[in-house]
């Protein structure tokens, strides 16, 4: 199937440089925006569109092909959480074997990173002290970062209980669930999180500076 | 005799390897890409290293001094096993090989790449000597690839997708939501940086480019690609990468680098040999278009004049300016002040304290850059000073 496509390609790609020729005006989309309002800066000035007749060298894969690769969780709603759940009492016994080394004791910060709880309230300060409990808008960030990126040497080892547990570990060490807790697809896109709207999307450009050339300032 | 006939002239020099990997002079073995030593991360796994961009000259940034910045260390990826997918919101979920990816039409493009923590030790005094500690978060890279539009469209894009997620096959699995507009726009899926393929730390065998935008969006070492409706509000766009504001707020999904210049020479750390005629050269770059012109002052921004701009000026691309100057051997403060295709004017730091709040580890740093030039020709970073 692929080497029967082959014989379009000269064709394709001839086309494909005449666009690119043709398209050099100069970016001009400062005011474009995506729908919610990003600025997107500068559009092209190459936009680079599906050519008429395209080659297709894909091939097909089912979602349960991808299972293990497919661990990202929408973390406003948990939308991709996963089967499992872990309380505050395991998430101790995980961090300790897995975690403390480079976290240090009860979270607050060791041999390789900083302290993860408090810093609620120091938003305003002039020492802002960003931790999961403080920075986090949705705690299912935890169970995403954790699975994806955690342990650093052994990163996408733990099973989702493991997770689930730590998240809960980490929360209630923040204050933000009781000792009892258990943390689940269910219940962890519950938890309130102090930042949960502390954040503004992005509105710039903000600075209107001025091209002064003689007797400025 | 003063100038006898050089000992190079009376021997023959090396002959030509059988195969060879070419490299610098050896007496350019100063020229080295350095890891973060203003601010000094307490491991090398999530850590970065910076451009020496007092020695660049031209737009180009050579492959092995291209600045890093990992989140979990560089991969070794065989590109005969690694494979991209594209799935969630289209109509076909697709797996490319190396090989499928390769044959697709090609697109080269010239950007600078930049992250979004470039300056961030240096806001309200200095804390950085030279121009490659302040900047060097930078490069300039002729980036080749397949446009992501080409295998989204393949995949066939729901009409209600309108984010898409990237992730990498490294160890922090790095990932980023993107707004399909600019994926569609100008995203490519690349392979290959100044005439070679992708070197490890910058994301063999295969990543994403997304021109104009802070570096970490362009995830490295991609594996998958997943369309859907929301963004996914994921630790590196939330916790990370995001903007402290005032009444203890934070700025989200600032995503393109605005308008920016540097002097590079003469700059920190340099020592000038003397008054007379020096050209001042610098680099200039914006993530919203062209760079339209570049300001120099020699007297702290009390006036200004017009560099001259050396083509190619290329859109989202690193352009270079230069300025003749004869320094008549007074102390000097030297910066140069960027103004795009938009008339959007680089600002000073003051500028942007009007609307942000510089507190703590600050990202997104486009101020004018001050070097002071003392009596004796030393040059010194003065960011906060001016």
């Amino acid at each position: 199937m692929r080497s029967a496509r082959f014989s379009v390609f000269a064709a394709v790609a001839l086309t494909a440089c005449a666009q690119m020729g043709g398209s050099t005006s100069s970016g001009g989309g400062m005011a474009a925006k995506t729908a919610e309002g990003i600025p997107l800066g500068a559009t092209g000035p190459h936009p680079v569109r599906a050519l008429p007749d395209k080659p297709r060298f894909g091939q097909p894969v089912s979602e349960s092909d991808l299972a293990a690769w497919n661990i990202d969780v929408r973390t406003t709603d948990g939308q991709g959480l996963p089967a499992g759940q872990g309380s505050v009492a395991e998430g101790q016994k995980v961090y300790a074997a897995k975690c403390v080394a480079c976290h240090g004791a009860d979270a607050k910060g060791g041999a390789v990173y900083g302290t993860m709880v408090g810093g609620v309230g120091s938003f305003t300060t002039n020492a802002r002290v960003l931790t999961p409990g403080s920075m986090y808008p949705y705690a299912p960030i935890l169970f995403d970062y954790i699975r994806r990126s955690m342990p650093m040497d052994r990163p996408q080892t733990l099973t989702a209980n493991e997770v689930y547990a730590v998240s809960a570990y980490i929360l209630n060490l923040n204050g933000l669930v009781p000792a009892d807790a258990v943390m689940d697809a269910q219940s962890m896109p519950k938890v309130q999180m102090p930042n949960r709207n502390g954040f503004l999307m992005d509105d710039r450009p903000d600075a209107k500076a001025v091209r002064c050339m003689t007797d400025c300032k | 005799m003063r100038l006898p006939i050089p000992p190079t002239n009376q021997e023959p020099g090396r002959i030509i390897d059988e195969t060879a990997y070419g490299s610098p002079s050896k007496y350019e073995a100063h020229v080295k890409r350095r890891r973060s030593d203003v601010l000094k991360n307490r491991q090398n796994l999530s850590d970065w290293s910076m451009t020496p961009l007092q020695h660049q000259p031209g737009i180009i940034t050579p492959n092995g001094l291209i600045f890093e910045r990992h989140h979990a260390g560089t991969p070794d990826i065989d590109p005969k096993t690694h494979r991209l997918v594209i799935h969630g919101m289209v109509k076909q979920p697709l797996e490319f090989t190396m090989d499928d990816i390769v044959r697709y039409p090609s697109v080269s493009r010239f950007h600078f790449h930049e992250c979004s923590g470039n300056g961030l030790t240096d806001w309200l005094k200095p804390a950085s000597m030279t121009v490659q500690q302040t900047h060097g978060l930078l490069s300039g890279v002729l980036w080749t690839g397949v446009p992501a539009s080409t295998l989204l469209d393949e995949a066939g894009i729901d009409p209600k997708g309108k984010w898409v997620l990237f992730e990498g096959a490294d160890a922090s699995a790095h990932t980023r939501s993107i707004p399909l507009e600019k994926v569609l726009d100008d995203t490519l899926i690349v392979y290959a940086m100044n005439g070679e393929a992708l070197r490890p730390e910058n994301g063999y065998p295969v990543r994403v480019v997304i021109p104009g935008w802070e570096g970490n969006v362009s995830v490295k070492w991609l594996r998958r690609v997943k369309v859907a409706d929301q963004p996914w509000h994921f630790r590196s766009e939330t916790a990370r990468y995001t903007d402290p504001m005032p009444d203890g707020k934070w700025r989200q999904f600032s995503m393109v680098m605005e308008t920016k210049s540097v002097i590079t020479s003469p700059s920190g750390g340099q020592q000038l040999k003397g008054p007379g005629f020096h050209e001042i050269r610098g680099l200039a770059w914006s993530g919203t278009g062209k760079i339209r012109a570049v300001d120099v002052s020699v007297d702290g921004g009390k006036t200004w004049r017009e560099a001259m701009l050396e083509e190619p000026i290329m859109d989202k691309c690193l352009t270079r300016f230069k300025a003749a100057w004869n320094w008549d051997g007074t102390p000097a403060t030297l910066m140069s002040r960027a103004v795009d295709s938009n008339g959007y004017v680089q600002p000073s730091v003051a500028d942007l304290r009007k609307t942000r709040a510089i507190v703590g580890f600050v990202q997104h740093h486009n101020a004018i850059q001050p070097w002071t030039v003392s009596a004796n020709g030393e040059v010194r970073n003065a960011i906060g000073q001016v």
